[in-house]
């Protein structure tokens, strides 16, 4: 190690105060200054709150209007279920086995494509990255298939894989690998490489910088490609379902629409929208984790 | 023979550089552009040299090379007798970006060349806790680099390429990007780590008061392709003081290297400028601006 036991120069001398500052003690404040200090330093966060709130409510509203009244204006509410009307039936379905293992079976579905996408994606983009060779190998592939929408690979799936399952699983693979592998290579060609030299001067060998560097050096990416992916897994899963399955919340919402159970419909449509955005918070939080040094 | 056995005690003096006959051309469309010719430079064990000259003049290429970031296209570069063949931990380097690993917090920035030679975890926090303590960084250990000062993210910069013991530092403007107060303290700071771990340093900058602030020796370079124009020992004495940068012998020194780049510049930037630039140098406003007179 160092040739620090030398006692030539005192550490003090070394020491230099400098900003930032620690924070200046606090005097004792009472609770309603507290709330109040509170309030003033959360402000633009509880404006957007409840700016958020009305305007959903206020969407409601509008739907209970246009509804209530049957509306004809260029569209036709004539048919489309009140509010209330979908209430009624969220009610009814979640005392509903059948509904709840449409909804499970779709979240199966996107766990197993979308983690398998994962799986594939982040590792095949950072070693594309990474070497050359594999990168001019794959890459051509890959932008070949990628513009293919992955509804375009329902008949393909169902020829290849031996279960309906298994392709609706493939086509939600297909959906977010793309986006995530794209991701992912984007992440690998921005590392700065002043970082990759500060490594290996510090005697980081291939293998330390790719884990050391390279790898969370394009975490940030990765995330935004698995944000992503997991939006676009939601679309093909959906799409999946109402062509070819038996089961699943795509399902429910394409058999409600041939059952005339228009109720249903909405339900469907909403029950996806949440599921969708809690999938993303999902992720979003996952990465938060991930990645402390990226908090503010 | 006696001169070795008296040295059995210290350590035998590590770090000699040597750069001789170094030439460093690069491919283009047009041919090969050479970017450092004919350069001999060498650093003594324990010696702080730095390396000043007209921006783009290969001083930074030099450097990289003896880093082993370059190869030359000729000539050699050895340490301590030894080829340089590609990047080492022997040779610590601190860059201008300051260039610390994001995702690391202060302490495993520094650590990060530790672990790299697989110390065990326990042993290198507690040399990384020791050597922030040495930069006055100990209260920061858990923050992310985000968060620092240039100053102070220099420092930890700094620490860590001393981290593991390296035979020589170098340095490639690592204080270019600091403001002016905080820049001093930065190379009040690098001269007591050097003085303490008496390490050899190569400096480059194109700071002159830096250059002859720190250093024992100063090569100065010329415009493209890059090779030594002069060598110029400094001889003040240490440790040196802030106020010495008003002495006469320090403006000797500077107004001799200044008067050493002005002409290298000059020449960088063609032939039309010089003649522009010498005839403004030749003005006399008497007063009126410049506007004025034109």
């Amino acid at each position: 190690m160092l040739r620090q036991e030398e006692p030539a120069v005192s550490p003090a001398d070394a020491v230099v105060k400098e900003e930032p500052a620690a924070p200046v003690a606090q005097p004792r404040r009472s609770f309603a200054s507290l709330a109040a200090r509170w309030y003033r330093l959360n402000k633009d966060c509880l404006r957007a709150v409840a700016i958020g709130a009305l305007s959903l409510f206020a969407f409601l509203v509008l739907w209970h209007l246009l509804t209530t009244y049957r509306v004809v204006f260029f569209v036709r509410f004539t048919n489309v279920p009140a509010p209330l009307e979908v209430y009624a039936s969220f009610t009814k379905a979640i005392h509903d086995p059948k509904f709840l293992m449409h909804i499970v079976l779709s979240c199966r579905r996107i766990l197993i494509g979308f983690s398998l996408a994962a799986v594939v994606g982040v590792p095949l983009g950072l070693v594309m990255g990474r070497f050359k060779l594999i990168h001019e190998i794959i890459f051509p592939v890959a932008e070949v298939l990628r513009p293919i929408p992955a509804i375009a690979w329902v008949p393909m799936a169902i020829m290849l894989w031996p279960t309906n399952e298994q392709s609706i699983v493939f086509i939600t693979f297909l959906g977010s690998f793309f986006p995530i592998l794209v991701n992912t290579l984007h992440g690998m060609s921005l590392v700065d490489p002043v970082l990759v030299r500060a490594a290996q001067c510090l005697g980081a060998r291939e293998s330390s910088i790719f884990r050391e560097v390279y790898f969370p050096a394009s975490l940030p990416h990765i995330f935004t490609g698995l944000t992503v992916g997991m939006g676009v897994a939601w679309v093909s899963l959906i799409a999946a379902e109402m062509i070819s399955g038996q089961y699943g919340i795509g399902y429910f919402t394409w058999e409600a629409y041939s059952l005339v159970q228009y109720a249903d419909i909405a339900l469907g449509m909403i029950a996806i929208g949440v599921l969708g955005l809690g999938s993303s918070l999902l992720i979003r939080g996952i990465g938060q984790l991930v990645m402390p040094w990226r908090m503010k | 023979m006696i001169q070795a056995e008296r040295q059995v005690d210290t350590r035998p003096p590590q770090g000699h550089i040597e750069v001789e006959d170094f030439a460093l051309s690069y491919e283009t469309i047009e041919g090969s552009v050479e970017a450092v010719s004919n350069t001999h430079i060498h650093v003594k064990p324990g010696e702080f040299v730095s390396i000043v000259g007209p921006s783009g003049c290969g001083k930074s290429t030099l450097l990289n090379a003896v880093a082993g970031f370059l190869k030359p296209t000729s000539g050699t570069v050895t340490v301590d007798g030894e080829a340089v063949n590609g990047p080492s931990a022997e040779r610590g380097m601190v860059f201008q970006q300051y260039s610390l690993f994001p995702w690391k917090t202060v302490r495993e920035n520094v650590e990060f060349g530790l672990k790299m030679r697989g110390m065990p975890r326990a042993q290198r926090e507690r040399a990384a806790r020791t050597l922030l303590g040495l930069a006055g960084l100990e209260a920061f250990e858990k923050h992310y680099p985000e968060r620092l000062s240039g100053g102070m993210k220099q420092r930890v910069g700094i620490v860590r390429a001393l981290a593991t013991g390296p035979k020589v530092l170098l340095l490639d403007e690592p204080f270019g990007a600091l403001d002016a107060q905080t820049r001093v303290i930065m190379q009040q700071i690098l001269t007591n780590l050097w003085q303490r771990l008496k390490i050899s340093v190569l400096f480059v900058t194109h700071d002159i008061d830096e250059a002859i602030f720190l250093s024992d020796r100063v090569y100065c370079m010329t415009a493209r392709p890059g090779s030594i124009k002069a060598e110029i020992p400094i001889p003040l004495e240490r440790p040196r003081q802030q106020s010495m940068m008003m002495s006469s012998e320090f403006l000797g020194l500077k107004r001799g290297l200044m008067s050493l780049i002005r002409e290298e510049s000059l020449k960088a930037m063609g032939g039309e400028i010089t003649d522009l630039g010498m005839q403004g140098l030749n003005i006399d406003l008497h007063g009126h601006s410049l506007a004025e007179i034109l």
